[in-house]
């Protein structure tokens, strides 16, 4: 029988889901022995053409990182989707946007305008812009058109699972990869469609060992302003951690490190906005009834949007900054 | 035969990340050859109002390739806005950490990308040009090996960052993670092993590219040498490292032509923009930018491991020491071992120098007591508002700048990162190449293809820091072109 066809594509995105499939170390050579790789430009040479000469669903499992931000990632993606039997949100720029997301609190214009005439290193009196048309005396060179907006993979194609993660962790991986192969192997059914993958449904405190204790705040923290205690939990000691608004499945492994989560790996199962989760679990460890003291408590947390929608801006309600 | 235009792209394994256009006259000699880099994120601009101390959690972001880089000139520019000193241990982890990351990238690199082209031959078949034709001829022992110690520098990054992917742990300060008594033992068994790995690199180094005489005659030809000003870091006694220094740039002769510290880069370095590449072109402001040309009155420079060698006066560790006097010694020609060398193959030299460096490092530094202390913490008590950390990217200078407000929040961020460096020297040595192998009469075959890449492959591109190319070589697809569009050849180069 002929092996399933696997593909592997990163869009806009920073190579670390590459790295963290390379982390799972031998087991990689299990993924290429278990599957005919057909697209993998991280890796292997295999051509757009070659991935438009495919017969549609010839492609049994697709994992595609990286956001769409480009009409390139976009077209690349249409085209997977019409070639994979089963296409799959791999980690956090894929799934919801990610750090790099965080772009939709700004626009293409202001970006350019800074990187290209304003930074203090650029030195450009003619306010030359890189553009997408160039004539040059021997022809034309072109560039790609970025888009002004971040946008996740389900936004613009139909997704069937998620793994999410920045990046997923190389031991939640095999796990997915062993039980794609079971599956496959011995004949099973699919997970339902937009099962997240690789993950838990609970949220990441339940991972986390830090002690607990239903404390309430009077003042929040920035995590450099003190010596923290390394038993206790680090919203009891009064800094914003995306714990209690993040998915299990990493393993806790920055609240470990003396780090607040910052939510890699999105909402748990059954919420919608990671952001608005985390609003409420504020709303719950603050210690005032008085208006006026739980307005200056919730003013003074520092960056509530970049913290709050750090990985999921694209993917949350808000989506981006209104011009 | 009528003009027509070659398109390399895409380079598969930087999709969508580097794109070469050659353009052929009529007698069917290279007329013009652009380098485009076709992406922009624009980090430094959505940075605007996030607290500095998130910093090194948010720009490790930019690259997965080496996000220690930007994690640790994150926090040392965060360090200067809050004009803290971390405690002396908090120091050493951090170095520590950067020394077993580096002993990890730079064995990728060496083994899976640079070195197939020296250890099984610029000429060898396509199909053996790769890891696995690495390892069938220095053995499969040794490529367990390989793999061994990449994982043995995500594991002090993951044991010293809490994270081996993404580290978390530097904060304005110091860290936020201590290491055990226990941690630390893995940490010097881990540092001796890296040590003995890196002796063998040396001896297959050795036995495979310096027991050839043809190719140290390919590294020495001038089809592969550009005469640029070479920048680096330099710690107190003018040594090389990685996370901490002075920057000194000496000029194409191997004077010095100035020295600065991490605050004063925009007195020295200045960015040009071009209107076909997302990519901005640094160069050293006193010199001037004169375009995409080498030279004493040019302000282009490199930032690679060989840049940072020419600017040192030497490696801190008695093994990387040797190799670097044996660097010099056979590179120039004489037993002068007189700097720089300007040979963009010896840069694949200089990253093994750089290489053994960090393992030598690693074992010495797991070995300091004070790692395990507990003091790794100094919570800043006031702010000075603007800070700049530079660090040694593997592939070149970074920097990172930034100015916030009275409470820590960012107001404007600079980066300048470690391939941008190199985009100007690389955009010139694809096209020495290409004029050199694009010639009337000449077949535009795979050899072209793989000298054209073997230029490319010596600065180990991170284009926009974002991607990088992993195992082998990279593939490239040449389509040549009537006047009218129509395509006349397709040469194509798998692996």
């Amino acid at each position: 029988m002929a092996k399933p066809k696997l593909a592997l594509y990163w869009a806009a995105s920073c190579g670390g889901c590459e790295i963290a499939v390379l982390d799972t170390e031998l087991e990689i050579l299990k993924i290429a022995d278990f599957f005919d790789i057909v697209f993998w430009p991280c890796a292997m040479d295999f051509k757009y053409d070659d991935v438009r000469a495919l017969a549609d669903g010839e492609i049994t499992l697709t994992l595609f990182n990286g956001a769409i931000r480009s009409s390139e990632n976009y077209e690349i993606a249409k085209l997977l989707r019409q070639k994979s039997v089963v296409l799959c949100a791999f980690g956090s720029c894929a799934s919801d946007g990610c750090i790099p997301g965080l772009a939709n609190l700004t626009t293409l214009e202001a970006i350019q305008r800074y990187v290209y005439e304003d930074s203090p290193s650029t030195v450009n009196l003619e306010k030359i812009r890189p553009q997408t048309e160039w004539t040059v005396p021997a022809g034309t060179l072109r560039l790609p058109r970025l888009w002004n907006t971040v946008r996740t993979l389900p936004q613009v194609v139909d997704v069937d699972y998620i793994i999410p993660g920045c990046p997923p962790q190389p031991d939640r991986i095999k796990e997915v990869v062993a039980a794609v192969m079971d599956i496959l192997k011995n004949d099973k059914p699919l997970p339902p469609k937009g099962t997240v993958l690789g993950a838990d449904v609970r949220a990441c405190c339940e991972e986390c060992p830090r002690k607990r204790d239903v404390k309430k705040l009077k003042k929040f923290v920035r995590p450099h302003e003190i010596v923290q205690d390394p038993e206790i939990c680090l919203l009891e000691q009064g800094m914003v951690c995306m714990g209690p608004a993040t998915r299990a499945g990493c393993g806790a492994k920055c609240v470990q490190a003396g780090v607040p989560c910052r939510g890699c790996y999105g909402p748990p199962a059954n919420v919608r906005d990671q952001g608005a989760k985390m609003a409420s679990a504020i709303a719950g460890v603050i210690d005032s009834d008085d208006p006026a003291e739980v307005q200056a408590l919730i003013d003074s947390i520092p960056d509530s949007v970049g913290t709050f929608y750090r990985f999921t801006l694209p993917s949350s309600t808000l989506r981006r900054r209104q011009p | 035969m009528s003009p027509r235009s070659i398109t390399i792209d895409p380079i598969t394994r930087l999709e969508g990340h580097g794109k070469i256009h050659l353009f052929v006259d009529d007698d069917g000699n290279l007329a013009d050859c652009y380098f485009q880099v076709p992406e922009l994120r624009g980090f430094e601009v959505f940075c605007k109002g996030r607290p500095v101390e998130e910093m090194p959690r948010i720009t490790t972001r930019i690259c997965g390739v080496c996000p220690e880089a930007h994690h640790m000139a994150a926090v040392k520019a965060a360090d200067a806005v809050y004009g803290v000193t971390p405690p002396p241990a908090a120091l050493k982890l951090r170095e520590l950490l950067y020394n077993g990351f580096y002993a990890g990238d730079h064995t990728t690199h060496f083994y899976a990308l640079g070195g197939p082209d020296f250890v099984v031959g610029p000429d060898a078949p396509k199909a053996e040009r790769n890891i696995l034709g690495v390892v069938r001829k220095v053995g499969l022992e040794l490529g367990a090996e390989v793999i061994k110690q990449r994982a043995r520098g995500q594991r002090v990054v993951q044991i010293i960052g809490g994270k081996a992917l993404h580290p978390v742990t530097a904060l304005p300060g110091g860290m936020s993670k201590r290491v055990t008594k226990e941690e630390q033992r893995e940490l010097v068994r881990i540092g001796e092993e890296m040590v003995e790995f890196a002796k063998t690199t040396i001896k297959v180094f050795d036995d495979v590219v310096l027991k050839d005489p043809a190719t140290v005659d390919l590294i020495l030809s001038d089809t592969y040498c550009h005469r640029t000003y070479s920048i680096g870091l330099v710690d107190a006694a003018g040594k090389v490292n990685f996370y901490d220094g002075t920057v000194r740039v000496v000029d194409p002769d191997g004077n010095e032509l100035c020295r600065y510290r991490p605050e004063q880069y925009l007195e020295h370095i200045a960015e040009a923009v071009l209107p076909y590449s997302y990519l901005k072109y640094p160069y050293l402001k006193k010199v001037g930018w004169k375009g995409l040309v080498d030279g004493t009155d040019s302000g282009v420079y490199r930032a690679t491991p060989l840049s940072r060698l020419n600017v040192s006066d030497g490696m801190a560790t008695p093994l990387a020491q040797a190799e670097y006097e044996r660097l010099f010694e056979t590179l120039t020609g004489d037993r002068s071992g007189r700097k720089p060398v300007h040979a963009t193959l010896a840069i694949h030299w200089a990253r093994v120098v750089e290489l053994v460096f960090a393992c030598e490092s690693v074992a010495a530094q797991a070995r300091d007591e004070e790692i395990t202390s507990d003091r790794i913490h100094t919570p800043p008590t006031s702010i000075v508002g603007e800070g700049v950390g530079i660090v040694e990217a593997p592939r070149g200078l970074l920097t990172h700048h930034y100015k916030t407000d009275e409470k820590g929040f960012v107001k404007e961020a600079n980066l300048i990162v470690g391939t941008t460096n190199n985009n100007a020297a690389i955009s010139m040595s694809i096209k020495k190449v290409a004029e050199g192998l694009v010639r009337r009469g000449a077949d535009v075959t795979d050899g072209v293809l793989n000298r054209i890449e073997m230029a490319f492959r010596a600065y180990d591109p991170c284009f926009g820091c974002a991607t990088h190319a992993l195992p082998g070589q990279m593939p490239m697809e040449i389509v040549i072109r009537g006047l009218d569009g129509s395509v006349r050849e397709t040469v194509r180069r798998f692996c």
